[in-house]
């Protein structure tokens, strides 16, 4: 149940997206994430193209990034109403107060594929790079605000131990479900209101647990004399390979197309 | 009531990069007030194993059987099963969220619907039963030290007074003499209250001294099944697959090869001393 949840997740696989400098692949997420809101009607079709071409070289099942969308159902639902019913524009059908318009029914659709497509593209990435080369890819891409006293290090460091900490916490919770259930603990039935009382003996031992790991985590670091990021080096630094710079090539390509197609052909 | 699971396999996570098969084709009966072993090296899927036993999880493939009824049949209240099947997990931790202890082992007796005057008593008698003192009671869960976390937790399922009790390596990370009187208590609970007992664990000198019938697992199969002595017999084998015989079963071997007259399957200390007495005395 709870180990369905794909975001964040590593899939390991040897593909060359997964061989590909976290930086190179961080910045093709942006440019990705850019031309999304950039194209329009037509423009789909080359991003779906984009996609799938990634998708396919990055050996990731399609089935398990998929799995992925479930989550946020919720969200892709609630989107898809707000654009639907709050649009003006043409009416197609009116009941009472609520109204479809063309516009409306439109913009929905087109909400839906982009945030679908922007779920995909930004899992691609989680999915073919450890936290720990994503976080070294960040921390290099942020360096040069250090100039401002942006704790760069700090930051990334951050974020390498949240992402780190979710699977170690989902599994943490999948054990204290199974535990509850073995009492006879019922987190299926029943409405609102006794589903969440039912969430208490799940999440008390989860926080406790969750406490008693960063305190144990924050005495090995100190054990181990870390003191951020001042004159750390690293153990495998980052290194742009041929690779790469061929995907910066493809990735420029694609968004001078996505744009040439927008603002010129006007699609 | 017997449980039996029939030729059930468990995979995780079928069909992604993490697949890992767990459990392949095993059956098992467990008898009524049966003391029952579960050992196995790590990952040979002793806790997929019982975790099907209470329905936490589906086999990918065969039955579970209580009482003969199909657990996974359509329409079959998995959650009542839990209450004839107790299952605590290893780690106290996993479970213990009230603010007392008093409260925390109420909540298994509550899901089962009792009422608050039933289950307070429930849970007085299994907190008495597992011997912690009635000045815990009110204490929170989380003061109390790593022995007394776990009696909490094993109270907290003995108190919906299942018929099957499987503990999870309850002795895992206690002291000597905290581990004895968990043991003591198990054995003693299944004499007093006749449920069957299924204790999985890493100790052969535990299961050696409990249980009554023996059961290895290696690699998601069963390996052997038998009383302690029988598959003690079959050491050498064992120790192909990462187990062992108790350290004094090696003793006894040692002491036979030497010329002393002794039995070299003894399987705990005790037997083993009337052994050597008994030869020594021969010996005069």
């Amino acid at each position: 149940m709870i180990r369905d949840i794909t975001i964040g997740q590593y899939y390991p696989a040897d593909s060359l997206i997964h061989r590909l400098d976290p930086r190179t692949k961080i910045i093709g997420t942006l440019a990705y994430l850019v031309s999304l809101f950039i194209v329009n009607n037509w423009g789909y079709i080359v991003c779906t193209a984009y996609l799938a071409a990634l998708i396919l070289i990055s050996k990731v099942p399609f089935k398990f990034m998929v799995k992925g969308l479930k989550a946020l159902l919720v969200l892709l639902i609630l989107t898809m109403a707000i654009n639907m019913f709050l649009t003006p524009g043409r009416i197609l059908f009116q009941w009472k107060f609520i109204h479809i318009t063309e516009e409306g029914l439109e913009s929905a659709g087109l909400m839906g594929l982009r945030l679908v497509y922007l779920i995909l593209g930004a899992s691609l990435l989680t999915l073919t790079t450890t936290p720990n080369k994503l976080t070294d890819g960040l921390e290099r891409l942020l360096s040069p605000l250090k100039v401002f006293k942006v704790p760069v290090h700090e930051i990334a460091m951050m974020m390498s131990i949240a992402l780190r900490f979710i699977p170690i916490l989902l599994d943490e919770t999948d054990k204290i479900m199974k535990a509850q259930s073995a009492r006879g603990a019922d987190f299926e039935t029943g409405g609102i209101f006794k589903r969440i009382r039912a969430m208490v003996p799940l999440f008390v031992p989860l926080f406790v647990s969750a406490f008693r790991r960063a305190n144990d985590l924050a005495l090995a670091m100190e054990a181990r004399c870390y003191h951020g990021g001042e004159n750390r080096t690293q153990m495998k630094p980052l290194r742009y390979n041929r690779r790469d710079y061929i995907a910066y090539g493809i990735m420029a390509a694609a968004l001078a197309l996505v744009i040439v197609l927008r603002v010129i052909l006007h699609w | 009531m017997p449980l039996r699971a029939e030729n059930v396999s468990y995979t995780y996570s079928e069909g992604t990069a993490y697949e890992m098969k767990a459990l392949n084709d095993a059956s098992l009966e467990i008898k009524d007030g049966e003391f029952l072993g579960l050992i196995g090296h790590t990952g040979s899927g002793k806790s997929t194993l019982i975790q099907l036993f209470n329905g936490l999880i589906r086999p990918s493939s065969g039955r579970v059987l209580f009482n003969g009824e199909d657990i996974w049949a359509n329409g079959y209240d998995r959650r009542k099963l839990r209450f004839h099947v107790g299952l605590v997990f290893q780690y106290p931790d996993h479970q213990l969220f009230e603010t007392t202890v008093l409260k925390d082992v109420c909540f298994g007796p509550k899901n089962k619907g009792l009422s608050d005057e039933e289950a307070k008593e429930a849970a007085i008698q299994a907190l008495k039963h597992v011997r912690v003192s009635e000045s815990y009671f009110e204490k929170s869960p989380f003061d109390l030290s790593g022995g007394q976390k776990r009696r909490v937790a094993i109270a907290g399922v003995l108190a919906m007074e299942p018929e099957v009790l499987i503990l999870d390596e309850p002795t895992a990370g206690l002291d000597p003499k905290g581990r004895d009187e968990i043991l003591d208590t198990l054995n003693e609970m299944q004499d007093t209250r006749g449920i069957s007992v299924v204790l999985v664990s890493h100790s052969m000198e535990d299961v050696a001294k409990y249980v009554d019938r023996l059961i290895v697992m290696n690699r998601g199969e069963i390996f052997c099944d038998g009383a302690p002595k029988e598959v003690f017999r079959q050491y050498k084998e064992l120790e192909q697959i990462g187990l062992s015989a108790p350290q004094i079963t090696y003793l006894m071997h040692e002491l036979k090869n030497r010329g002393m007259n002794v039995d070299e399957n003894a399987i705990t200390v005790e037997e083993a001393k009337k052994s050597v007495l008994d030869a020594l005395r021969e010996k005069r």
